[in-house]
């Protein structure tokens, strides 16, 4: 049983398919990762369109609040086996946002990360030598941030509403405050 | 005796499913490869496709109801069925003496079942895509019925081993010499069947996010994919026997079958993506006019209005 476990996993890491979630400024590198210049289809690794087929959630630099939203609703909606690639020291540290007030520090708190890139910006390079390190991660079987999703279920989702309530409207009572006379 | 005979024939329909299936994987693969090396890239290895496959089965999946799982095997089983009438180098499975209509009927009924299923799913890029999808059937649907009817008035039969037959004795009695501006017309339509730029507007993935697949994850892609590979052998298979004379066997099927599909990517690497009434209209201007003009020279001919 175990040798299949391996069998699946090395082929599980010949072949991620990327959803990259590109709010943030990261998303400039990947043309190039994916063109002619650094050519990541080499290793297996094809942009996709929908977090139904896609296997890895490349999430490039800060998150607004707002936008942590779509992305655990994403994330959610991913297949397992799924890994999460944090890009950029934003989602490690906030980056330059380290003190604002609607953009989350550490993307592990909310939706757990197999992996990060730091700098500001990550070359290209650097985008790939994380991903041949997901990949050998996935093949030896490590990459399991899936599955502490589902075991800590409930303290991720404490530390999702602790900062999604802040979205909420400011405006309780619309209509009240916008009637006329 | 009989169940021997039925046995012998179910385990043959498997091989040819399975053989079909592998073809159309490693031509998808060698296709990638083709591509990548065209735009100065490395590519993936060649057999990316058949890993990619592997990796579907072994992910989870989310169903959306039982039409969608049924669409999906909808979609999949008549080009299984009309493999079986298939001439395969010298060897098909089920002879019938109508077994061009047959596959042309059944070529369509895949594209209705996946239409069925991917709608099931609600999505609305997934409507999109399917209806792009199906209007690009209307285009390239009738060309290719103008081709099939000069096919058959030139052969006076539907029955394509007869076909292949007429075929035999070298590279003059192709229909390809006989009939070049059919194949021309077919040749172009088939860029169409497969989806390939120009024509690629029912899987625009920066558009309408990959259209039909846009929820079909896991082992449900992984449907797709073996619907997409089987279509891939059955259509240029479809071609080879029209046009290029058969084969005497299974390897010069598949080169004979690879030279198509290799033209088909180059025009792909090259050509930028068309608008979809952009599309339709085309097939029903230049393929069009060659499939009717071929028609009209094979009954001027062959003098088929006086027998």
């Amino acid at each position: 049983m175990s040798e299949w476990t391996e069998i699946v996993d090395y082929f599980r890491g010949r072949s991620m398919w990327m959803l990259h979630y590109c709010t943030g400024c990261g998303a400039i590198e990947l043309p190039p990762t994916m063109t002619s210049r650094w050519d990541m289809e080499r290793f297996g690794i094809t942009p996709m369109a929908t977090p139904r087929q896609a296997d890895i959630l490349l999430i490039t630099g800060y998150l607004a609040i707002k936008t942590l939203k779509r992305v655990v609703y994403t994330y959610e909606q991913m297949q397992a086996p799924k890994w999460v690639l944090g890009f950029g020291s934003c989602t490690i540290n906030g980056g330059i946002y380290w003190d604002s007030y609607n953009v989350i520090e550490r993307l592990d708190k909310y939706i757990p990360v197999d992996i990060y890139i730091a700098g500001c910006m990550p070359r290209p390079e650097a985008i790939l030598d994380a991903f041949v390190k997901l990949k050998e991660m996935v093949q030896k079987g490590e990459a399991k941030g899936y599955e502490k999703y589902v075991k800590n279920y409930e303290w991720y989702k404490a530390n999702q509403d602790k900062v999604l309530k802040r979205t909420s409207p400011v405006l309780k009572e619309i209509e009240k405050v916008t009637k006329i006379g | 005796m009989v169940i021997v005979e039925f046995l012998i024939k179910l385990a043959q329909g498997f091989g040819i499913g399975a053989l079909a299936l592998a073809t159309g994987l490693l031509f998808g693969g060698i296709g990638r490869k083709i591509m990548a090396r065209i735009q100065r890239r490395y590519g993936p290895p060649f057999t990316q496709n058949y890993i990619d496959l592997f990796k579907l089965f072994s992910k989870g999946s989310v169903s959306h109801g039982w039409a969608f799982d049924l669409g999906l095997v909808a979609g999949f089983a008549p080009m299984l069925a009309a493999l079986m009438f298939l001439p395969i180098g010298p060897f098909t499975l089920l002879p019938s003496d109508s077994s061009l209509i047959m596959i042309v009927y059944l070529m369509m009924m895949a594209y209705l079942g996946m239409a069925m299923g991917v709608l099931a799913s609600g999505n609305p890029n997934s409507a999109i895509g399917m209806s792009r999808a199906l209007m690009l059937m209307t285009g390239y649907e009738v060309p290719f019925a103008a081709v099939i009817f000069s096919v058959y008035l030139f052969s006076k039969t539907g029955y394509l081993t007869q076909i292949v037959a007429q075929q035999a004795g070298g590279f003059m009695n192709w229909n390809i010499v006989k009939m070049p501006l059919g194949f021309l017309a077919i040749e172009i339509a088939l860029q169409g069947m497969l989806g390939e730029k120009p024509f690629d507007q029912a899987i625009a993935p920066a558009e309408i996010a990959s259209g039909p697949m846009v929820e079909l994850g896991g082992k449900y892609l992984g449907f797709g994919m073996i619907q997409h590979s089987v279509g891939l052998f059955l259509e240029t298979g479809i071609v080879v026997d029209l046009f290029l004379g058969g084969a005497p066997n299974f390897w010069i099927f598949i080169a004979k079958q690879f030279v198509l599909y290799f033209i088909v990517i180059l025009v792909d690497a090259i050509l930028p993506r068309l608008r979809i009434h952009e599309s339709t209209s085309f097939f029903w201007k230049l393929p069009l006019f060659l499939g009717i003009l071929q028609a009209v020279i094979v009954i001027i001919q062959g003098g088929v209005l006086n027998v």
